[in-house]
């Protein structure tokens, strides 16, 4: 491998990164409202305030072309580690080093639910970062996709209206009709009906293949390994498998119990 | 196999080492540097930062317009409550502080200058009351796109302005009905609201920042904003009220320097006949562009310095 790291033209590069949350609200009891005013003035840590170590010194480089896929049970840090990288989450030690602006796909909270489909296309688009041309452009192509149209003119009424699969299919919409250098995926190949899945399973392939680097983060060993050429096993925070992607999911399958494998969970 | 339940850090106990590579202290960052990438999350300079804003001004209008929007969009009068909610309010204020508490005693156009008093007022308020929200209550949209952080108190203050613009609809159908009838004066509005339009913005930055931090503030604000309100002259003349036997004039002035207080006296100075402009206090549009350019400028500059950090836990 290390022959080779030179020749190849790294896109994203992970080096002994830490995430630390602090969470307010889980104190274990005891603490006058003085003394929290007195943390606040004083900018000292609430001694209550539960400190949350989600990634625990984590390093790999990605490669232009990589699609890599992060598995590991809930709660181990892949969808934060994917945060990290995407630069929404900042490491409390280490650093992410990053060709162009990687992305998460995902548009859901820009989206109002009191708003009709036809403008939250706009608004989802805009967030991302679109032009209002390029959107205008997409408009149609987006509508259709999400095949909200197909049973009436419903892109026309709010979002509240819509079925959670309708609303879900128009989310997946609007986030993949913009295509980035480094694309970060979680577990969006779970939307929708059958017929849906299919078709978001072949946007994700073109996406792939427009982007630099993709990164999926999914509880199916399945799309996993149909999607991926390489894989990362985090376990607690820590790094536990990076390789083939083929390798890495035989060992988590081991890892897990042949009940639970190729049973995607939630 | 089986026995991987020891520690996590722990190699696993494959065949090919290959599975867990293994980097010298500093290779990767050289490898970094090497090839021209870029630290993921980091603050931009501030001359890059107003660009990227400036690039986001189509999302920022569409945001504020679908806040706006979707306010009121589960009530069956819809958008009529866009200009109704200040008229209720106006008349609320009336009956308390015209009608039972007769603080109306020597203000000529009473009407008129307790409803300009109170829309003004309304506008820098629940900018202020937006921002503290800004980044608290989105969250959400913070740790799932990327965008420059200012957007999202900036377009709250823009959806502010835009129903203070309907309030003004109110205002002027009021403003007519009790005898007041356009005049050249009238256009001192426009730069009145533009002076405290920037200073809501800048105010409700430094409020964001603080209440990203410090969820608590939001809290506090409404006593702070009470307290504010009624040392502004919303519903009485300060003037008539404090007369310089009772208080000294120092803080008689310090009172009428109050950015609220200002911007509430020159728009009832651009609207109102009967309010004179002895009633200002002295050097009055030196005051309001000096409010407006620290606090806008400077809210800005702070909101900036801690960028990278909005989003996390």
């Amino acid at each position: 491998m290390a022959d080779t790291l030179d020749t190849r033209v790294p896109t994203v590069v992970v080096d002994d990164v830490h995430i630390t949350y602090t969470v307010n609200g889980a104190r274990t009891g005891k603490g006058s409202a003085t003394s929290a005013l007195n943390r606040i003035v004083s900018r000292r840590q609430p001694r209550g305030a539960r400190q949350v170590h989600a990634v625990k010194g984590v390093s790999f480089a990605a490669y232009k072309g990589e699609a890599i896929g992060l598995i590991g049970s809930n709660g181990s840090g892949k969808s934060t580690l994917l945060k990290a990288i995407a630069g929404l989450l900042p490491p409390s030690k280490g650093r992410v080093h990053t060709q162009g602006q990687p992305s998460l796909l995902g548009v859901n909270a820009a989206l109002m639910s009191d708003l009709t489909g036809e403008r939250n296309v706009v608004l989802g688009g805009l967030a991302m970062g679109m032009t209002r041309e390029q959107i205008r452009e997409r408009y149609q192509g987006i509508v259709d996709f999400s095949g909200i149209n197909e049973k009436g003119d419903f892109i026309t009424l709010p979002m509240r209206t819509y079925s959670s699969g309708m609303g879900a299919r128009l989310r997946f919409s609007i986030a993949a009709a913009k295509s980035h250098d480094v694309l970060l995926i979680d577990e969006a190949l779970s939307t929708g009906d059958a017929k849906f899945q299919r078709r978001s399973k072949d946007r994700i392939m073109e996406l792939r293949e427009e982007a630099g680097t993709v990164f999926l983060v999914s509880h199916s060993n399945r799309s996993i390994t149909e999607t991926c050429d390489r894989a990362i096993w985090l376990e607690a925070g820590t790094l536990r498998m990076d390789g083939p992607a083929k390798d890495v999911v035989a060992a988590y399958e081991e890892f897990t119990g042949p009940a639970k494998s190729g049973k995607p969970r939630k | 196999m089986v026995s991987q339940t020891a520690a996590p850090p722990a190699p696993v106990d494959t065949a090919s080492p290959d599975l867990l590579p293994v980097y010298a202290p500093g290779e990767l960052a050289a490898l970094a540097a090497r090839h021209g990438l870029t630290v993921s999350g980091a603050r931009p300079t501030l001359g890059a930062y107003i660009r990227q804003l400036w690039g986001r001004r189509h999302f920022i209008t569409a945001f504020a317009t679908a806040k706006l929007t979707a306010q009121y969009s589960q009530a069956k009068l819809g958008q009529i409550w866009q200009i109704m909610t200040p008229l209720l309010n106006a008349t609320v204020y009336y009956f308390i502080f015209g009608v039972l508490m007769n603080t109306k005693h020597g203000v000529p156009d009473y009407v008129p200058f307790l409803v300009t008093g109170v829309f003004i007022w309304t506008f820098t308020a629940s900018s202020i009351t937006a921002g503290t929200r800004a980044i608290s209550g989105n969250t959400g949209l913070v740790r799932a796109l990327h965008f420059p952080r200012a957007s999202l108190p900036i377009a709250l203050a823009i959806q502010q302005l835009q129903q203070l613009l309907f309030s003004l609809g109110a205002l002027f159908l009021i403003l007519l009905v009790f005898g007041q009838y356009p005049r050249p004066s009238w256009l001192l509005a426009i730069p009145a609201l533009t002076l405290q339009a920037l200073f809501n913005t800048g105010i409700s930055m430094v409020m964001a920042r603080l209440a990203a931090k410090t969820p608590d503030i939001a809290q506090l604000t409404p006593f702070i904003l009470r307290t504010w309100m009624y040392a502004s002259g919303v519903m009485w003349s300060l003037d008539t009220l404090l007369t310089a036997d009772r208080v000294p004039r120092l803080v008689l002035l310090a009172l009428e320097c109050n950015p609220a207080a200002v911007y509430i006296d020159l728009m009832r100075y651009a609207l109102i006949d009967s309010f004179t402009g002895a009633q200002l206090p002295p050097h009055v549009w030196a005051i309001a562009t000096a409010w407006a350019l620290v606090c806008g400028i400077g809210g800005f500059v702070y909101f900036w310095k801690a960028e990278e950090r909005y989003g996390r836990g």
